[in-house]
């Protein structure tokens, strides 16, 4: 009772959240939204006692992808009136988007749960179960070789980002840090001893 | 909660608790745990800013404080006092919601950690078993504190400010982030209490030996992370004004301050428990102090517990002072070159020399059979 209670008031502030994404005119209340969106994301799975996604997702979407995005977003100079005029155009492709994922949920939530009884609710889960063991247990040992390949198109991600900003230009300045460390006082500075002058 | 605690509570009070509903019971002790915890570590930020003026004062062969109360003690509430009193300037041309949210988003995320951080063997608000996993994902939140903040007022300085945190908190996460990847394996769980437990037994014990690289990691990446000099870019009073905070006055600067020593309080407290056995006293495994642990009145602080905390907190809090008085700041580029290129390096590193070090079964594996 308690725990669908709570169910629909996270899932209703959540709905809420990402309506502010869409509907607000500033970007960076967009991404407020967003992160928000996420929490409440978060608190849904700890309800389904899934507590590592829940944390990880904060860990991750909110904690670096999310603060990157709004230090994006700090920079760009939007312009909310040609975003606008664009609606019109983009229009036709959105509402089709929106239809294809409204199908796919209602196959998800609603056929597959006719066929299988089970996914009525949540399953109660046993007493000293822990989701970060559970997950841990089949991901290194069943699934390891689909983790290690997601590992693997990551890092490939990772040297494409850099390959394709690093851009070379001639005459660069760069310092040699292990140059600068290895400096000592006496490269630098000569130290004279003379005579004092008379005073002019 | 131990029995002998309960000892001295009249008996018709124990009866009335019983009345309560389990779940009154519950919500009661919450609530009170987290009051104990919050007023605990308010306190501590009013005296660590004393401690700090204090220590830095005696390095730079000044007195510090020493008007208000016995020896300047009351400092920091004359301080607190004259913030509530300073009127709050809202800059015209902010973002006004924004700017008023800034400081409460940064301030929430350095008072919500201490929820899974253990006092002792049994005080803890929730003794959840993905507490690594929380300490490090609450830590990551407190940045948009920062940078809504540097944003919402609509100042140059600010958002330069907000921008050098941001991108100095995202590279510091992930060696930080990588150190703790070497507690959980030397630990072989999530459970803060479980990581203290398994360095139980005397100092040998600590992942401070056998992690040592890891600990200097976890250790500058906090002081980076909290924008603590030699890492204060954010701040910069000297090149930026005051960074991110420039435009806020009174209570709300107040927040800022609050939420910074919060975090400067965590990072020493998580940094004890992770690598200096938490409560667990030093003395542990000495015979010379075996006698004392069942001495009445001194047996509970040989025996390990809060004080040690405490004391190990402390430390680590004088190290932050002591940074801040002995080190200029670091260049912006160097900070990055640092995180990156060294830190990040190191972690992996040590985390293989773990992975063999477990294999062979020494240092903390050693008869383990892990």
């Amino acid at each position: 009772m308690l725990h669908s209670v709570l169910f629909y008031v996270f899932a209703g502030v959540m709905f809420g959240a990402a309506m502010g994404v869409v509907f607000s005119r500033n970007p960076v209340h967009a991404v407020m939204f967003l992160v928000f969106t996420f929490f409440n994301a978060a608190i849904l799975w700890l309800l389904a006692e899934a507590e590592f996604l829940a944390i990880v997702l904060v860990l991750v979407y909110v904690g670096a992808v999310m603060v990157l995005f709004l230090f994006v977003v700090m920079m760009l100079e939007v312009d909310v009136e040609a975003a606008k005029r664009g609606l019109t155009r983009y229009a036709p492709l959105g509402i089709a988007l929106a239809l294809v994922m409204a199908i796919e949920l209602v196959n998800v939530i609603w056929l597959r749960g006719k066929i299988d009884s089970d996914v009525g609710g949540f399953v109660a889960t046993p007493e000293g179960y822990s989701n970060t063991e559970a997950l841990g247990a089949v991901l290194y040992t069943e699934h390891v070789y689909a983790f290690e390949i997601a590992a693997v198109i990551l890092l490939l991600a990772i040297i494409a980002a850099i390959t394709l900003t690093m851009r070379k230009r001639p005459g660069l300045k760069v310092q040699d840090v292990a140059k600068q460390v290895a400096t000592r006082a006496k490269d630098r500075l000569r130290v004279v001893r003379m005579d004092a002058e008379k005073k002019q | 909660m131990p029995e002998s605690l309960a000892g001295p509570i009249p008996q018709f009070l124990v009866d009335f608790w019983n009345t309560w509903p389990p779940v009154l019971q519950y919500l009661t002790t919450t609530l009170f745990k987290i009051l104990i915890v919050t007023v605990a570590v308010i306190l501590c930020v009013a005296f660590s800013t004393y401690f700090e003026r204090k220590v830095i004062g005696s390095m730079q062969s000044r007195v510090g404080p020493n008007r208000v109360g016995w020896k300047g003690l009351l400092q920091p509430f004359a301080d607190v006092f004259k913030l509530l009193f300073k009127e709050v300037v809202v800059p015209s041309q902010s973002n006004r919601f924004l700017y008023v949210v800034a400081p409460l988003l940064s301030l929430t995320p350095a008072l919500a950690t201490w929820a899974v951080i253990p006092m002792n063997d049994w005080f803890v608000i929730a003794d959840i078993n993905a507490g690594l996993l929380y300490v490090l994902a609450l830590t990551s939140v407190g940045v948009y504190g920062v940078i809504l903040a540097g944003w919402a007022t609509n100042s140059k300085y600010a958002l330069l400010g907000a921008m050098r945190s941001a991108a100095q908190i995202v590279a510091y996460e992930i060696a930080m982030g990588f150190a703790l990847v070497g507690i959980l394996m030397a630990s072989g769980s999530l459970n803060i209490g479980d990581i203290v437990e398994a360095q139980s037994g005397g100092v040998g014990n600590w992942f401070l030996i056998w992690l040592f690289p890891l600990f200097l990691v976890y250790w500058i990446a906090g002081v980076a992370e909290t924008n603590r000099a030699p890492f204060d870019v954010a701040e910069g009073e000297s090149e930026i004004v005051a960074g991110f905070h420039v435009e806020y006055s009174g209570v709300a600067f107040a927040l800022f301050f609050l939420a910074e020593y919060a975090n400067m309080i965590l990072i020493s407290t998580l940094t004890a428990v992770f690598f200096r056995g938490g409560w667990a006293s030093p003395l542990e495994g000495f015979a010379l102090f075996e006698p004392f642990h069942d001495t009445a009145w001194i047996g509970w602080f040989f025996g390990g517990g809060f004080p040690w905390l405490f004391i190990k907190m402390c430390v680590f809090m004088y190290v932050f002072f002591w940074l801040r008085a002995t080190f200029p700041r670091y260049r912006y580029d160097q900070i990055m070159r640092l995180g990156w290129k060294v830190f990040i390096p190191v972690t992996i590193v040590w985390i293989f020399v773990e992975g063999a070090m477990a294999w062979l079964e020494v240092g903390p594996w050693a008869g383990a059979g892990a």
